[in-house]
């Protein structure tokens, strides 16, 4: 099934489906505004002049492209393949959240909406939707789960310094998952104006598909990247993955390249043998929820499970619907980390290439070390470096039992 | 065939001249045995048509009134298959009420439609809601219930323009609800005057009666929409009844009978000046 793949992936079809995955499954008020979106995109992605000014924006004013970089004592501390950071740490904000949000905020522009609303879970999908708004002049509305108001507190004055409104959400356990379901009954409410900018690469078609393409910058600059210094493509790309936007944004410009093997790292939490984690392709089973069909943690009941990992931005009960089909059809690999293993990781890198990482990419770093073995020296591993970690500091001094 | 139950109810509301009073209350809230007396009491206290919701842990196009009372429902342990009982359990003192489930797609899904769709017939249940499950998506639930012959409504919108309203009507029966306003339930209250030109392009493009709903609350509202609509819908306004029982230690079901009362009965004279 797998070698005849990679040439024939075009997903997704004019359904937005990804195999099972995917589709609209949203309220019939929002279907016009959907299919509204779905065409403003198409007529986007058609005309060169929006690609244009998108790259002068992410080249002046995001910082692209973002850097490749050895990681060379890493590599020596684990003693296997080359591990390269792709730099998407660097962008203006501090995350790779920002790609998608200049590629979004500009199509709000163009569809001539006037009001911009967002979830956030760790908050940097947050900020860099108060960024661009701030930069363009347009209202914000930040909707973010009241537990992690608390747990990600320079996030949220961040995101108000920009003149960005953050609502505490309350419903349910005040996650990312209640953040989302508030920013969609948001959406419902102010259909005629309001543009909601998802941050991952979930939700009804076309924000999938879309956010997967304003976030595959990074994969085109790592393919290019490594044959201008290797002359070959990397052998493997690991990823975080909560909704799974930075994932699919590095492994989308691979997955015709079948050698290219590509892997994302689910948050375990306490253990993927405990109901506290946050791994929905590997804990969970598919359903349908948001606005599209993919894995899920779920109850025997079809009732959503809350999540829970030490990272806010992965700590969502879902995943977006591309990666469940990559899963489905053997074309990406997931495997986890936990709570304890991406602290620890966090840690090393912090010490050993002096970049303190987010604790999302930090689950990757804490699985980058065996699978840098299992491909061997000589061999090219690319972690897609998509936080910074200045924004994780209280949390992880807590939980180290500092005191600030 | 369990639709026929609807098509007689909105039959004989036509042939008496007047809307019909659709009342929403929540599986479970605030317990089995409580939901399930307020259920008994329904159709006594006005209730032509009763919806009854199946709690959802991410309701995401409701209000705090049904977002609460899905949480009460959730507590009290009523998840799909428990709403099934309970519906079975009102149907086996009430052959003639019109029952429709309301809620959200993914509990059905995990069921599995066949057997729901099946279960569902055999507990009396005439018609269903899905309100995250738009036609485009709507296939295999559509194919599930019409073997089962259970009813699948679809939702109206202000945001359905004409074209859109020929996609909804398609594979839709029983009859079509209107959301009278963009937004969710139970908070905004539609434009008195815009509600009776959209229900008639509703009732236009659908060729069935109307029911319209969200944003009702008072018996004046009711009545209001009573005069250019086969049937209103209130929910939010009922649940909120249970929440202010369970506040006070009263009765559920004695508040919330007593507000279906005011609400039907509104409806129930609306058009009587009209009609004698």
């Amino acid at each position: 099934m797998n070698a005849s793949l990679p040439n024939a992936y075009a997903w997704p079809d004019a359904e937005g489906r990804f195999g099972p995955y995917g589709g609209r499954f949203v309220a019939e008020t929002l279907m016009p505004l959907i299919h509204e979106l779905d065409a403003a995109y198409e007529a986007a992605k058609a005309d060169p002049t929006f690609q244009a000014e998108l790259d002068g924006f992410l080249t002046d004013y995001v910082g692209r492209p973002s850097p490749m970089y050895l990681a060379s004592r890493l590599t020596e501390h684990h003693g296997g393949a080359d591990i390269w950071f792709k730099r998407d740490e660097l962008n203006h904000t501090g995350a790779h959240k920002v790609n998608n949000c200049m590629g979004q905020i500009l199509l709000a522009m163009r569809m001539g909406k006037t009001r911009i609303i967002a979830e956030t879970g760790a908050g940097q999908h947050g900020v860099a939707t108060a960024t661009v708004c701030a930069r363009f002049g347009l209202p914000c509305v930040v909707y973010m789960g009241a537990a992690d108001v608390e747990r990600q507190s320079p996030n949220v004055f961040r995101m108000k310094l920009l003149g960005a409104e953050v609502v505490p959400v309350t419903s349910g356990r005040g996650t990312l998952k209640d953040a989302m379901n508030e920013a969609m009954r948001d959406w419902v409410t102010n259909v005629a104006d309001t543009y909601y900018l998802i941050g991952t690469a979930a939700g009804p078609h076309p924000y999938p598909a879309m956010v997967r393409d304003f976030q595959s910058v990074i994969g085109r600059e790592v393919r290019a990247s490594m044959l201008a210094r290797r002359e070959k493509l990397p052998d493997a790309c690991v990823a975080a993955i909560g909704g799974g936007s930075n994932a699919i944004g590095l492994f989308h410009p691979f997955i015709a390249d079948a050698g290219v093997r590509l892997i994302g790292v689910e948050a375990a939490g306490r253990g993927l043998d405990t109901p506290d984690h946050a791994a929905s392709i590997q804990g969970g089973r598919p359903g349908v929820l948001h606005g599209n069909r993919t894995y899920l943690l779920q109850d025997a009941d079809g009732q959503i499970l809350e999540g829970h990992s030490i990272s806010a931005g992965l700590d969502y009960p879902g995943i977006g619907p591309e990666h469940a089909w990559l899963k489905d059809i053997g074309r990406a690999e997931y495997r986890a980390a936990t709570d304890e293993e991406a602290l620890e990781a966090f840690q090393l890198c912090a010490k050993l290439e002096g970049i303190i990482p987010a604790l999302e990419p930090s689950h990757a770093l804490a699985r980058v070390g065996e699978i840098a073995k299992e491909v061997g020296k000589g061999g090219d591993v690319v972690l897609n470096m998509c936080g910074r970690g200045d924004k994780d500091i209280f949390a992880v001094a807590k939980h180290l039992g500092v005191e600030l | 065939m369990t639709t026929a139950r609807i098509d007689a109810r909105f039959a004989a509301l036509k042939a008496e001249g007047r809307a019909g009073f659709v009342a929403y209350v929540m599986a479970g809230d605030p317990s089995r045995e409580e939901a399930l007396e307020i259920l008994r009491g329904l159709p006594a206290a006005g209730a032509d048509i009763i919806e009854l919701g199946f709690p959802f842990s991410d309701p995401m196009a409701e209000g705090p009134p049904i977002q609460r009372a899905a949480l009460r429902g959730l507590k009290a342990g009523l998840s799909l298959k428990g709403t099934l009982d309970l519906a079975a359990a009102f149907r086996s003192g009430d052959a003639d009420t019109p029952l429709i489930l309301m809620g959200y797609l993914n509990p059905i899904e995990s069921y599995g439609y066949e057997a729901f769709a099946r279960d569902a017939a055999a507990a009396g249940v005439d018609g269903m809601i899905v309100v995250d499950c738009p036609p485009e998506e709507a296939g295999v639930l559509t194919g599930a219930l019409d073997a089962a012959q259970v009813s699948l409504i679809r939702l109206a919108t202000p945001t359905s323009d004409d074209a859109r309203l020929k996609v909804i009507a398609q594979g839709t029966s029983g009859f079509v609800y209107y959301v009278s306003v963009a937004g969710v339930t139970g908070v905004k209250e539609a434009e008195a005057g815009s509600v009776a030109p959209a229900v008639e392009r509703v009732r236009r493009a659908a060729g069935l009666p109307v029911a319209v709903g969200f944003g009702v609350k008072t018996p004046d509202r009711a009545a209001e929409i009573a005069r250019v609509a086969e049937a209103v819908v209130a929910g939010s306004v009922l649940v909120d009844e249970v929440a202010a029982a369970l506040a006070e230690n009263a009765s559920p079901a004695g508040r919330v009978l007593a507000k279906v009362r005011a609400l039907a009965e509104a409806v129930r004279d609306a058009r009587t000046p009209e009609t004698v």
